[in-house]
């Protein structure tokens, strides 16, 4: 149970290597920055009810658990830290100031380093949690986006929106060792558990580019295409795989849907309505439910992932940016 | 081909045109090479547009600088996109002190390897420039003279234009004002010629769109008593419309329109409501990010003629990156294509119109300090792309190249 609750978010698939040893507390909370309310709402997992609505530092986006799950990790962009939510009480307990702004992220296998996109600097930042310092900024193209650390943690992906790039980082040595252009603004990124294949939602674009990960070329391209939506209008970002790699779900953005795509023959199998830009996706611990996260309408869509249904929209802060369930 | 393209940096140059060609076609992305776009201006003593005493004033939907800044910022953006063939993308600068000089100019930063030369010149020049290259290999970039008539009878195969023009500006402007059922419009003009071109395009626009134009009056810009019925806003406003729309180009007389009206009227066009290509308000689509980037480098705010720069740099780099190539005709061929979206932080992916060459792109309906709406606006539609409900549609073109 602990293992699996620790993966919430194709983004956390890393931790698929990680020993169960960790501290879960299985809340079952689901956790949504909001960008405009600088806060974190806290939802029960069951009824989806309100518990508590976390203020954080200025416009917090990307959200993460430590390895044991005791704390969460929320990149700040406009408050320019990396504010650390205790889990137990609910609240901001401490922050790392100083980083400009912060958006996405991953963690290394260890949990003792933060790979962070730098928005305003084209790098990705190396943060040493323990000591609190940015240890190495590796220059990439502008805009760096995603972030993915790859399970054999040597390896970490990141998106360039304006480059329209996924720069693969060498972490010891520090520099990118290839540089692959995919569709147009390239957001977020899953790998498949056989770690052959890099999924990259392409915001532009309205694919998705499947990366070939023994020679770094794009391998084929996923088209977004649902009934009665122009190209413009679909805009895919966030992206959450099943555990078993079957199943990816993807948020078409302003089509208000989200697809559900067969990872082997990948097909689009379904478009789910859902809210308004519909950006980052993820699964609950069990993975039978799917939070879409709706920036222009300020809710969630709970989906049962079963019977591909929208079961509850429910209200949360303004402009909500991703959801992570313990 | 490839390599007449390319241009290779002081001694470089030299040695590769005495060797084979096949050396310079061997060149490795170890040794990266220089791919140049152009830029031209017009001395800011001759360009009025940008004189000490217009940028100060901050009329609405004008220019807050010289829009060579947005080229800066995009330069920075484009570092990866020549990788692949081992290219790093350069702006040279030209600055012609008056309009005879512009053509000496050009031909130095053609001598400098520049195939795209990005033009911040007013209309006239830059007719004249585009008539007289047009058979040449060369792309004009228009990123500042937003006039009709250079995408209609003026048009050139050599001249694309990044800035929307006073049709597309109208028409998002009437979308606006039929959504909200504000129908019935009085028209002020100014004397000056781009005025008149303005109003032109509006009156276009609201028989397009079912705008009711109540009256046309032109105001002039005098404290003289005799003139009150033309200088006084509240002797020209008396009328029963629900809004006024006022085409004053250079911007004085339209920034004392509000509130000067003798009936609590709204104003659009060259007050009150804008429309245009940016506004530094944006919030979408990655804008606040350009607009921080564009900031540090240009300390101050960014506006339409320096996304319009900023977007020229950014097509022709997108289009080597996305057609692995220098060749010219391949990379305007792009501009064109019909499944061309290129990223200009407003949402829709936005290309060039095969027919006269415009930039196809949202328009942002701006105040001051907000963007009320983008157009187009909902509902719309257009049976291609609904970008091309803004402006001159194939079917309207007078453009022949």
């Amino acid at each position: 149970m602990s293992l699996k609750s620790m993966i919430k978010l194709a983004l956390l698939s890393t931790c698929l290597t990680l020993s169960s040893a960790s501290f879960a507390k299985d809340t079952g909370y689901i956790f949504v920055s909001s960008e405009k309310d600088h806060s974190v709402t806290v939802l029960d997992g069951k009824t989806f009810a309100v518990v508590k609505t976390i203020q954080t530092s200025e416009r917090p986006r990307h959200l993460a658990f430590n390895p044991d799950h005791t704390q969460i990790y929320a990149a700040c962009g406009d408050g320019e830290s990396i504010d650390i939510i205790d889990i137990a009480k609910l609240e901001a307990v401490d922050k790392i100031g100083n980083i400009e702004d912060p958006e996405a992220f991953d963690l290394s296998l260890d949990g003792k380093a933060m790979y962070i996109s730098l928005e305003d600097d084209g790098a990705l930042g190396i943060l040493d949690l323990a000591s609190k310092k940015m240890t190495k900024e590796i220059e990439v193209g502008e805009e760096p986006e995603g972030v993915l650390t790859h399970p054999n943690g040597k390896t970490v992906f990141v998106t360039s929106e304006v480059a329209n790039m996924v720069h693969v980082i060498d972490v010891e040595k520090g520099e990118a060792v290839a540089d692959i252009v995919v569709g147009k603004r390239p957001r977020r990124l899953a790998i498949t558990p056989d770690q052959q294949h890099l999924w990259v939602t392409s915001e532009l674009d309205a694919s998705i580019s499947i990366i070939d990960l023994t020679n770094n070329t794009v391998l084929h391209k996923i088209k977004f295409e649902p009934k009665g939506f122009r190209r413009e209008d679909v805009t895919p970002v966030g992206i959450a795989m099943t555990k078993e790699g079957k199943t990816a779900y993807v948020g078409m953005g302003r089509a208000n849907r989200v697809a559900k795509v067969d990872v082997a023959s990948r097909e689009v199998q379904d478009y789910i309505l859902v809210g308004e830009r519909a950006w980052n996706v993820s699964f609950n611990a069990d993975e039978s439910l799917l939070f879409a996260v709706n920036g222009l309408s300020d809710d969630v869509s709970v989906i049962d992932v079963a019977s591909n249904k929208v079961l509850k929209s429910v209200p949360v802060g303004r402009v909500p940016y991703m959801a992570l369930v313990d | 081909m490839h390599s007449k393209t390319l241009m290779l940096s002081g001694l470089a140059l030299l040695i590769s045109t005495f060797t084979t060609s096949t050396r310079a076609n061997e060149s490795t992305p170890q040794t990266p090479s220089t791919y140049v776009i152009g830029y031209l201006e017009l001395d800011a003593a001759i360009d009025k547009r940008y004189s000490d005493k217009q940028l100060y004033a901050k009329y609405l939907g004008q220019a807050l600088g010289r829009p060579f800044a947005g080229a800066e910022v995009a330069l920075k953006e484009v570092k990866y996109h020549g990788k692949a063939l081992g290219l790093n993308f350069a702006l040279e600068k030209a600055t012609a002190k008056d309009s005879a000089d512009l053509g000496t100019q050009l031909e130095t930063l053609k001598q400098k390897g520049a195939k795209f030369i990005l033009t911040d010149l007013p209309a006239s020049d830059l007719a004249t420039l585009a008539q007289s290259t047009r058979d040449q290999e060369l792309a004009l970039l228009n990123i500042s003279a937003p006039d009709d008539s250079l995408r209609q009878t003026d048009c050139q195969p050599n001249l694309y234009h990044l800035l929307p023009n006073y049709a597309m500006q109208t028409d998002a402007l009437a979308q606006f004002l039929v959504s909200h059922k504000w129908q019935s419009v009085l028209e002020l003009v100014g004397q000056l010629p781009a005025d008149d071109q303005w109003a032109q395009a509006f009156e276009r626009s609201a028989k397009r769109f079912g705008l009711k134009i109540t009256e046309k009056k032109s105001f002039v810009l005098s404290n003289d008593p005799r003139e009150r019925d033309q200088n006084n806003v509240a002797l020209l406003t008396g009328g029963d419309q629900a809004v006024i729309f006022i085409a004053d180009s250079q911007g004085e007389f339209a920034r004392q329109v509000p509130y000067h009206t003798l009936k609590p009227n709204l104003v659009v066009g060259a007050e009150g409501l804008t429309t245009g290509a940016w506004h530094w308000s944006w919030e979408r689509h990655g804008a606040p990010q350009l607009n921080k980037r564009f900031e540090k480098k240009a300390d101050r705010a960014m506006s339409s003629t320096d996304w319009a720069a900023w977007m020229g740099v950014k097509t022709i780099a997108e289009a080597v990156q996305i057609k692995n190539t220098t060749d010219f005709k391949t990379l305007t061929e792009y501009f064109t294509a019909p499944d061309t979206a290129m990223d200009g932080f407003k949402g829709n992916g936005v290309s060039f119109r095969a027919w006269d060459h415009q930039l196809r792109q949202p328009l942002l309906l701006h105040t001051h300090n907000a963007v009320i709406d983008r157009a187009p606006l909902k509902g719309f539609l257009h049976q291609i792309n609904n970008l091309d409900t803004l402006g001159f549609d194939e079917r309207e073109s007078t453009c022949k190249f």
